[in-house]
Formats: structure tokens, sequence, C-alpha cells
């Protein structure tokens, strides 16, 4: 894994609010193409911030920040959003579907900032909707559907565009234990397929599934626990 | 490093996406769009249906001129510098008959403190405002009229006690046929109905006036034979050049006093003062639209404000600020047409329903629809540009967050 392409470098980066909370202190990361990691830490530790620096959402106040090669302070606003487009797909607690639309529409959205027209999104959302076993739900909306079954609709649209990096905010914190376990297993097939995951979380037992682990509390990053060789 | 930098592929979408992504959001709350499109509809069937019913009345006018004829001239005498009502030398009917280019002239003479009643039974004062009036014998081929019922005065006729009425007056007197047992008490004497006209367009005074033959007309009140109005049908090519010269022609002492029209212009001013009232519904309509508009700028903000998640999810998905600006800018505009759209269905359904009603042709101008739509198109934008620019200047982070 060490060999891999850097994806994501975080070189002593802080975060201070407006009104003067620091959320983070000289946090220095290195995700490597391929890996799957998780960012633990209770609520309140600024593992949310970082999670926002990483998907370009926010910027950092000190430290620089590379994602894919690009260091994000040489990019515009309307630049972030390229990256965004491109480069990196969000899986988020609260899914954030559209509950007007039909799951396929709503996965094909993923797609709507990349110029691709949309009998392609359509074929790629359908493709990407049987790779998470949701076909046959492809016409519902959003309402219909049990909380694991929405956010695997989310991380279909997350992964619709092939993104090198996946950042999952909580994505099983809505969901009893089965569900959760059904999502997290979707996101290590991910991981087996070569791409690049970042979890979110504070469950411990999410945390111990996945095999790197680094833990924020107070917005400094206390361990960085690689499990190099298989138990 | 910055010469070895990937380059970025920008973030894109058609004009067909933003479209159906602004429809998507529309979609999703039917019945605030209904409620804040309805305004906007209101106003624009007001102001549709009003210019489309002026528009079908004022084309209903134009044939009705058409066919009565713009060659028409009414020669009258002037209130003289006393005030005194004047009159017209006797001579001037056939002064005026002899002018080139005229091709029918014929008179009529108001018969003063003559009045006609239903019987002899009425109070004096109740006159009805109905005038008498000696006439000519070919009056109604000049001024382009016809009986309704029975028959026009003739050489017969005008000397007998016998009485045409216009149509107005016809109704005012209670007098719906003809025939030797219909009549009417006119100066002092009964005077047998023989004929009742249609209404007379041009010549609105006859609708109110009782005709009696010339001389019979000798024998009534302190008549004189002078005439008070002469109608003067002119070659239609040589209108303006026979106006020219009536006054003089009509009386060479003093042409001054005399007061030359054609109805067909009096007509076209009487629509021209309900054009007044057009505009006031007109304005009304302005105002609706306006309001309107204020309300899809409310719709607007308070979707901006509840869909912040939305808003912060699509910037997730690369969305850049032009392009949410450009999704609720897209949604003011299509909630702003689609009302106008109904307005405009809405005003010329009114304007054929009231058209039928009255026996006009519908006519909406293009243009009328045309502008309606141009107007609630550029009022969206209006209405949706705050709003747009607020979604757009949102924070991502603070978004996602639902703050």
């Amino acid at each position: 894994m060490t060999g891999g392409r850097i994806v994501v470098e975080l070189d002593g980066v802080g975060k201070l609010h407006p009104g003067g909370v620091r959320a983070l202190h000289d946090v220095s990361l290195t995700v490597r193409s391929g890996e799957l990691l998780g960012i633990v830490g209770p609520s309140g530790s600024g593992k949310s911030t970082l999670l926002n620096l990483l998907g370009t959402l926010d910027r950092p106040t000190s430290g620089r920040i590379a994602i894919d090669g690009h260091e994000l302070d040489r990019l515009d606003d309307d630049e972030l959003s390229a990256l965004r487009a491109r480069t990196i797909g969000f899986v988020f607690q609260q899914f954030h579907l559209a509950p007007g639309l039909s799951v396929v529409d709503n996965v094909a959205d993923g797609l709507v900032y990349c110029g691709v027209p949309r009998a392609r999104r359509l074929a790629a959302a359908a493709a990407v909707l049987e790779r998470v076993g949701l076909t046959h739900r492809s016409t519902h909306r959003p309402h219909e559907l049990s909380g694991g079954e929405r956010q695997r609709v989310a991380i279909a649209r997350a992964v619709i565009g092939r993104p090198p990096l996946v950042l999952a905010d909580e994505p099983t914190g809505n969901l009893d234990s089965r569900a959760g376990a059904v999502v997290l297993a979707l996101l290590h097939d991910l991981h087996d397929d070569g791409t690049t995951v970042v979890v979110i979380t504070h469950d411990e037992d999410v945390a111990r599934s996945l095999p790197r682990r680094v833990e924020i509390r107070d917005g400094r990053k206390v361990v960085d626990h690689s499990e190099r060789t298989p138990a | 490093m910055t010469t070895d930098r990937p380059r970025l592929d920008p973030s894109r979408t058609s004009p067909g996406d933003l479209v159906r992504v602004a429809g998507d959001g529309l979609r999703a709350r039917p019945m605030r769009v209904v409620l804040s499109a309805l305004g906007i509809a209101l106003g624009i069937a007001a102001m549709v249906s009003v210019l489309g019913i002026s528009s079908s009345s004022r084309a209903t006018l134009d044939a009705q001129i058409e066919a009565l004829g713009t060659n028409l001239l009414t020669v009258g005498p002037d209130d003289d510098v006393f005030g005194d009502e004047g009159h017209l030398p006797d001579s001037a009917t056939p002064m005026i008959g002899a002018v080139d280019g005229v091709e029918s002239v014929s008179a009529v003479a108001v018969l003063p403190k003559v009045k006609v009643y239903r019987t002899d039974q009425v109070p004096e004062a109740e006159s009805g405002g109905i005038a008498v009036m000696a006439a000519d014998l070919d009056l109604l081929e000049t001024v382009g009229t016809h009986p309704v019922a029975g028959s026009y005065l003739n050489r017969a006729t005008r000397d007998l006690p016998v009485v045409v009425l216009g149509h107005t007056a016809a109704a005012r007197l209670g007098v719906a046929g003809v025939g030797p047992d219909r009549q009417v008490f006119l100066g002092e004497q009964w005077f047998t109905v023989t004929g009742i006209l249609a209404p007379t367009p041009l010549a609105p005074e006859l609708d109110t006036a009782a005709l009696v033959g010339w001389p019979a007309a000798d024998g009534l009140g302190t008549f004189e034979g002078h005439p008070t109005t002469i109608y003067t049908r002119t070659d239609p090519d040589r209108v303006t050049e026979v106006r020219s010269v009536l006054a003089a022609t009509a009386n060479p002492a003093s042409p001054d006093q005399v007061s030359v029209s054609r109805p067909s212009d009096a007509l076209a001013a009487k629509q021209a003062a309900d054009a007044t009232l057009d505009s006031l519904v007109l304005g009304l309509g302005v105002v609706a639209v306006v309001v309107g508009g204020v309300g899809v700028a409310n719709t607007m903000v308070l979707s901006v404000l509840e869909r912040r998640e939305e808003i912060g999810l699509r910037r997730s998905l690369g969305a850049t600020r032009a392009h949410v600006r450009h999704q609720f800018l897209a949604e003011a505009v299509i909630l702003s047409v689609l009302g106008g759209l109904v307005g405009v269905l809405g005003g010329v359904l009114l304007t054929a329903v009231y058209a039928t009603a009255h026996g006009w042709p519908t006519v909406v101008p293009w243009w009328v629809s045309a502008a309606g739509l141009a107007v609630t198109a550029v009022l969206g934008g209006a209405a949706g540009l705050y709003p747009a620019v607020r979604a757009s200047r949102m924070s991502p982070t603070e978004a996602l967050a639902g703050r």
C-alpha cells in the first residue's frame, strides 16, 4: 500500500473558525491510492471539520492540502467545484437524496455537473445501481426505501463518476446495525476495487473494521494506526 | 511543481440540464408553484383580456364604420356669440346639394318646444327626451338606415299626421309596431306611427327622434322651416375636399356659425374614450403582475432557505456558484412564465367568451400574448435574482449543515 500514489496530503493543517474557535491543530496526514481509512473521534473532536477540508468544501486557515495532486490554495472556487465533480464522491449521514426524484434520477444527478448527457447519465446510474444491488428500486422514490437502501443509493450517486476518492461522513450513523453492516460491506467492496475510501465515524465497531484508523481528539491527531500485517 | 500540475476539467452542465434541474425543484412543491404563479396568472389574464376585448370590440366597430361608410358629413348651426341657438339658411340644403363631390344631401329640422307623448294623459314634463323633427324623404338613403317596422315617410304621407319613430324613441313611447291604431300624442294632436327605424350609429340623434313630414310640421308650434342638421353623403375619395367648403356653402354670410362634423370620427373618438377605462384595468393588471412578481420573489427566498442542504449537496457534487445561481434564476423564470402562460390562455379564453357573447369576432393581437410572456420572463428574472445570488454565496459546509 505504501507504494500507491498520494491522493490526500495534509501538512500542518489548522482551522480556526470565525469567532476564535480552533477546530483543528497542526494535522498532517497522507492517504495513498487504494487505502481504506477511518477518521475516528467523539463528536466535537474536529473530525467533521477535517472531512470538510478533505472534501474541499472549506479551506484551512493554516497548513497546506493537496487532493489528487492539486494544491488547494492554488485553486479558485470554480476549480474546487471541478475537483469535487471529478475527483471526490461524498456520502453523508443524512443521505441528502432529492425526495421528488426517482432513485435512478438521484443517482444520475451525481454526473449532472460533469457535462455528461442525460442518456449516458441514466445508463451509468443503472449500471451502478446494479452494483449496489438496487436495480429493482430504480423507479422508486427515496421515501419508499429503507434507511440502508437510501444510503446505498447515496453511495451509488457518489461513485457513479468513478472518483478516485470517496469521503463518507458517518455513513452508518442513521442506520441500524444490520443495515450499517451492509453499507460498510459496500464501502469495503469499493476499496477492493481500488477506490480510496475515507470514513469519518465516532463508532468504534465501524472503526475497528477498517484497516487504518486515524484518531482525532480536540482537533489534534492522536493516533494513526495501520494494520500493515493481517492478523 | 506548478508545471506538472494536473489539468482540471471544469464543472459543466448543459442548458437542458439546467432547466431540468430547475423543473425538478419546482415539481417537488407543486402546491407552492400553483399559488405563487396564480398572482401573475391573474394579472396577465386581466391585461390580455382587456386588450383582447378592446381589440375585438374595435375590430367590430371598424367593420361597422366600414359598412356605414366614412363619407357622411353632418352640417349644423353653431351657437352664435350670444349663446343663442343659430340656424342654417333655408337655401343651405340645395346649395350643398350642388357642391361637386356631394352624392346626396338630406335635411332635418328640430321643431322647437314640440313634444311627443304616449297619450294625452302624460304630464307635460315627461316627454322622454324625444325630439320632434321635420325630415326630408331621402333621409334614410343619406344616413344609411332603414325601417325595422312599417315604412318611412313618402310623398303621400308627408302631409298627413303620421310619424316615423327612431329606434330608442319607439321604445320610450312603448310603441312596438305600426298601424292605424298605433298613435302617439304629438304637439297637441294624435299622430299615427307608420314606421320605426333601425338604430342609426352615424346619426344617433335620429334614434331619439320622432320624424314627421316637412309640410305636416308646418302647423306645429313655432316651426319656421329652417334646417338644423344637413346630412351630406360625399364621394368617398373627396370627403376632405367637400368638408372644407361645406361651412361657406351652407351659410355664405357667416360661415363661422356653421359646424361640420364627421360622425364616423365621433364613433372612433368614443372608442378612444372607452380606452381610458381600458388603461385603468390595464394599470390594475400591471399592479397584479408586479404583486405576483413579489410573490415569486418571496417563494424563491423561502425556497432557498429551505433548500440549504440541497444547495450544499449540489456544491459537493461539483456545482459552481454560477450553477447554483442559474438553477434558482431558472426556477424563478419558469415559475413566472408558467403563470404568464396560464394568464395568456385565461385572457384569451375570457376574451373569446366576452366577444362571443357580444357577437364580436375574437381578436387577440399576437403581440399581446408575446408581450405578456416576455414581461413575465423578465419579471421572473428580476424576482429570482436576489434569492439566486444568495443561494450561490452560501458556504457549502454551512449549507450542508442546514445552517
